[in-house]
């Protein structure tokens, strides 16, 4: 990447009035319709006027100043960035598949894919039923916490609308309370990581609509008290809510649905390796158990006999309803479905079995290095935390310049200050398709930075040296509000 | 093993440095009685297998000649647009929360951004949300938000917008305690008509929600309809269609023929046709727009342009605070993706197309679907529904049950058009047709010579 | 270390009171938030102020401060109708990190109740409870 320092121009900066691409134009059609002058646009929008090699030149540019998977180890915490398997693409986009209107007659071909997807899924949580619609994480939570609410106001139990969430809980669970009508109880964990259950037990009560966990937790260890939680939730009239943002870790060795969850919501992009495509798209399909089975969104693939057809609010009149235009991210769901069926039984079982040995191997090597684990004493399970408290104190280096540094090294830095609990935090996901040696080389290079730390700290607080741009400056970029280019008046 | 690397040798020395005998003994925190079985679903299959099982499905499914819009429209992509889409830099990227080594989804984003704002005559684009209906949802939340003159949460749906748009936004917004007022349209023009919506002037109205083109493909008075809202401090909700914006007053122009300032207030759509397939249904995006006033209050992803330490230009995610911010205000929104990937195609099709490409296919869909109304009235027991001007899309009414006509159409490969009988039982058997710059006349021959054939006078109510 | 001036009161949420008698112009309250919460934000990128006329209630979300990091709401204190406010802050927000106590009020109130005693905090106490909330 040394050599692509020059800035890539703005696409409008390369064009030039009268440029065309004419090849991507539709033939010209004769006809007098037209649309009346009231309602007819008076100037054109100001699009880019450039040739398609201009174009494709540009871009492809664009895409070298990125980090990716394929072309860099991405160990970002909680996304699971595992290699996303070509073949997932080439099949998803076999034309029939391509080409198919929403609307039209149900496509059999596609629904046997989407009905044997949900079954898969089914067999993987322990759940009882799946739809595949929501179309992010963000809304599948939505959807889980929606039919809990649905769940208790047709028990006439509307007054349950609070959620118990753990202090280390993604920020999003708040929000999607919010968003239902439910307000958040916080309850913290043990030195250990684990829930602290004596507040457990203070939380609940007959306003309690949920609790929203995930386990492995975010702090990256196994909740092992999760039968408890279970029964104290359930005895207090409440639900449990699985967030599966990492189910990389338990795949094939513990199933949700066994721990007593009702309601799950799956991150495809993570744990079954759909494209993170630069921020989207996801798919976030939600799996209950019995209580839960009326309120599932729609719509859902059913069979009658040997056909597939969608399940709509005809089938399933208590749905919370649709979330979509149409039926999700029917494509990520597809290279979902392929992934799982390049798996097999025997796949699915090793993801969480060397996505675990990845981690530990990693948290071993870094200790070994110096480095100090939030959790010293647990084992890791996907992912672990790595703590820069004490370095914060002695060479005043914070998480963010370590991560800026890494950058310099050739590695996409983990995710930092997330959980919010552990200071100057580094969360560490490694992932199954890694080899043992860019594990090596990776630890390598912590090495080599921690040197610097104790004697050029300089060349981390000041951060790529290397990149296309060295660090910017967020402060601005927040008051000096520059969201679009726009042409000279 | 798929995609696992690990030799035997790997792991041995691995287990050697944990300090552990097998891998087995890495889950030992997982209390037994939970531990699962072995899976019961199939067994591996390698690429070869697999992808006869595929290919062998999408046969089955075929290619018809599809004349469906009703909110996702096949066009032409040029074969740039998912060369490069499909990049692994682009297509296994993360979300570029480490801005230096992201600068290629950044500063695409933030061209993204500066042409939609183009194409909608607004300030300020957001990098995207999911789809075209939950971007209405979330434009809703919004107006709640931000129009301090109200304090109902009522929002003017009008029956002329996607129906399924409508749902979406009640599934997402419901549990808020925002209500929508359903507003009639006039049954021979086809379109929204101010009388509708003058019994609410005067009330406490958040927000009036207007689809241009609407649901039935008529051209809505938007100018009208704006300026009655802002006279009665109602924000205006715009869904536009983002190919017809190459021939339609953008909303960012709607209204000022009284004294208002011109202008929808926010701007939203679904962004599909914009190079991106119609893959069964998704993964498409949503597109939001507002005044830069506003842009506090809009949900998702913002790129800004900045300096670097040297004084370089350089993009970033921007205004992240203001997402935690959202939560807690008076409408509440949980979103944090946006759809990257299909940003990127769409953003790489409008470089190409320019707007005297847009055009060209925006004027061909006018014209073909003028061609194809046209062609079918002439069959027998085929008419047009509605008076208004249209722009890709025509209601007709048929003299006889839909379902049965689109079913032969479709063993004859044709999908013929969406059967409206569920969704608007008042107009009887109509029938939502649309052709794209994709339908050449050939084809459009072959959906008439066809029609023609199943709804013979010999066929009749057949 | 923070700076909280002995002649102004503090709430448990980090905004300080300036009294009539403490000098505030007007005859009116001033309200702005301490320098523990400024620093605590980080660099403001936006401030949003009540407008002057609106009428408040004591514990009232009414204004927002904005940085990289974080986004948080601003309470009122005390009960009465806003009488001005710092367009300053507008253009600059990083005064409110410079200088929270002067250059950095947000706005004042003419108040129609004397602000409840308990709820707020002298010097001395906001300290210790700061003290208090790091441990």
């Amino acid at each position: 990447m040394a050599e692509l320092q020059s800035r890539e121009p703005l696409i409008f900066e390369l064009s030039k009035p009268g440029r065309q691409a004419t090849t991507q134009y539709p033939p010209r059609v004769a006809g007098s319709a037209e649309i009346p002058a009231h309602l007819r646009r008076a100037a054109p929008p100001v699009l880019p006027a450039v040739s398609e090699l201009q174009v494709v030149r540009h871009f492809t540019r664009l895409s070298q100043m990125n980090f990716s998977i394929d072309t860099h180890f991405y160990p970002l915490g909680s996304c699971t960035m595992k290699y996303n398997p070509k073949a997932c693409n080439t099949f998803a986009m076999l034309p029939e598949f391509l080409g198919r209107h929403p609307f039209g007659p149900e496509p059999q071909g596609f629904l046997a894919c989407m009905y044997e997807l949900q079954e898969m899924l089914l067999e993987i949580t322990g759940m009882q039923a799946v739809s595949l619609t929501p179309m992010a994480g963000a809304q599948g939570e939505f959807a889980g916490v929606a039919m809990i609410r649905a769940y208790h106001r047709s028990r006439n139990d509307a007054g349950r609308n609070e959620i118990i969430v753990p202090q280390a809980a993604h920020g999003t669970n708040p929000a999607t309370a919010a968003m239902c009508g439910c307000s958040v109880k916080e309850i913290p964990c043990d030195a250990n990581g684990d829930v602290d259950i004596d507040a457990l037990k203070a939380a609940v009560g007959p306003a309690t609509a949920a609790i929203m966990l995930t386990n492995p937790s975010t702090l990256g260890v196994f909740e092992r008290k999760i039968t408890e939680v279970a029964r104290i939730v359930h005895e207090a009239g409440g639900l449990l809510y699985y967030d599966g943002a990492n189910l990389n870790a338990i795949l094939g060795k513990v199933r949700p649905g066994d721990m007593g969850f009702d309601v799950i919501h799956m991150n495809l992009h993570k744990t079954f390796s759909t494209p993170h495509g630069g921020g989207g798209p996801g798919s976030g399909a939600v799996g209950v158990g019995a209580r839960l089975l009326p309120f599932l969104p729609i719509p859902m693939v059913g069979k009658d006999g040997a056909r597939f057809r969608w399940l709509t609010e005809r089938d399933r009149p208590q749905s919370i309803g649709r979330l979509s235009g149409f039926m999700g991210n029917a494509g990520v769901n597809l290279r979902a479905y392929i992934y799982m069926r390049l798996l097999g039984r025997d796949g699915m079982v090793r993801v969480a079995e060397f996505a675990t040995l990845n981690a530990n191997y990693l948290m071993k090597r870094l200790q070994a290095a110096g480095f100090e684990a939030a959790y010293p004493a647990r084992r890791a399970s996907h992912e672990f935390i790595i703590t820069l408290k004490r370095e914060n104190r002695l060479y005043h280096v914070t998480a963010m310049d370590l991560a800026k540094r890494l950058l310099d090294y050739g590695f996409h830095a983990p995710t930092t200050y997330f959980p919010l609990l552990v200071p100057e935090c580094l969360l560490i996901e490694p992932t199954e398709t890694e080899a043992k040696e860019d594990l090596d080389r990776f630890c390598d290079a912590m090495i080599a930075i921690r040197r610097e730390m104790e004697q050029e700290p300089e060349k981390l607080s000041s951060a790529p040296h290397t990149m296309p741009v060295r660090r910017l400056d967020d402060v601005r970029a927040a008051k000096q509000l520059d969201l679009a280019w726009k042409p000279a008046a | 093993m798929a995609f696992i690397p690990h030799t035997p040798d790997d792991v041995a020395r691995m287990l050697e440095v944990i300090g552990v005998r097998s891998i087995d003994d890495l889950f030992e925190e997982i209390p037994g009685e939970l531990r699962t079985g072995a899976l019961k679903v199939p067994p591996s299959i390698g690429e070869m297998e697999l992808g006869r099982l595929l290919t062998e499905r999408a046969a089955g499914d075929g290619r018809p000649l599809n004349f469906i819009g009703a909110g996702a429209y096949e066009h032409h992509i040029p074969a740039p647009v998912w060369a490069i889409a499909t990049r692994g830099e682009f297509y296994s990227a993360y979300t570029p929360y480490q801005a230096e080594a992201s600068q290629g989804t950044l500063q695409l984003i933030y061209e993204y951004q500066s042409m939609m704002c183009a194409l909608t005559g607004m300030e300020v684009s957001n990098a995207s949300l999911y789809d075209g209906a939950s971007a209405l949802a979330e434009a809703c939340l919004m107006a709640v938000r931000t129009n301090r003159a109200a304090t109902s949460r009522r929002i003017l749906m009008p029956r002329a917008v996607n129906p399924t748009y409508a749902q979406v936004a009640k599934s997402i917004a419901g549990n808020q305690d925002i209500v929508f007022e359903s507003v009639d349209y006039d049954r021979s023009a086809g379109r929204t008509l101010l009388e509708s919506l003058q019994p609410y002037g005067g009330q406490d109205i958040t927000a009036l929600v207007l689809q241009q083109p609407n649901f039935f493909g008529c051209l809505e008075d938007v100018d009208q309809l704006t300026d009655w809202a802002h006279q009665n401090k109602i924000l205006v909700v715009a869904v536009v269609n983002p190919t017809s914006l190459a021939l339609l007053k953008p909303p960012g122009l709607w209204g000022g023929l009284i004294d208002q300032p011109p202008g929808a207030d926010i701007v939203c759509g679904e962004g599909q046709p914009l190079g991106v397939p119609l893959s069964a249904g998704g993964p498409y995006f949503g597109f939001m727009a507002t005044r830069m006033q506003y842009v506090r209050q809009m949900p998702g992803r913002i790129v800004g342009r900045t300096l670097d330490a040297e004084g370089r230009p350089g993009f970033s995610l921007t205004l992240q605070a203001r997402e935690q911010h959202i939560r807690r205000s008076k409408a509440t929104s949980n979103i944090c993706t946006n759809q990257g990937l299909l940003v990127t195609a769409a953003t790489i099709y409008m470089s190409l197309l320019g707007a005297p490409g847009l055009e060209r296919v925006a004027a061909a869909c006018l014209q073909r679907t003028a061609d194809l109304a046209a062609r079918l009235c002439r069959v027998a027991g085929v008419k047009p529904a509605f008076t208004a001007p249209r722009f890709h899309e025509a209601v007709l009414l048929l003299d006889r049950p839909v379902a049965p006509v689109l079913a032969a159409l479709a063993r004859r490969g044709i999908f013929g058009g969406l059967d409206l009988t569920d969704r608007y039982p008042e107009l009887g058997h109509a029938l939502l047709v649309c052709a794209t710059e994709t339908k050449l006349d050939a084809d459009i021959d072959s959906y008439a010579g066809a029609l023609a054939d199943i709804m013979a006078p010999s066929r009749a109510a057949a | 270390m923070s700076k909280i001036p002995s002649d102004l009161r503090y709430t448990k949420s980090h905004e300080w009171l300036r009294t009539a008698d403490g000098g505030a112009p007007g005859g009116a309250v001033e309200i702005g938030i301490s320098d523990h919460a400024q620093s605590a934000l980080g660099d403001l990128v936006f401030v949003e102020v009540p407008e002057v006329g609106r009428a408040l209630k004591a514990g009232e979300a009414c204004a927002v401060v904005e940085s990289v990091k974080a986004a948080s709401d601003v309470y009122s204190p005390v009960s009465g109708k806003v009488i001005a406010s710092n367009a300053a802050l507008a253009t600059k927000p990083e005064l409110l990190n410079e200088d929270p106590y002067g250059a950095g009020w947000m706005f004042r109130v003419q108040t129609d109740a004397p602000p409840d005693a308990a709820s707020l905090m002298s010097a001395a106490d906001y300290a210790a409870y700061l003290a208090d909330e790091a441990k």
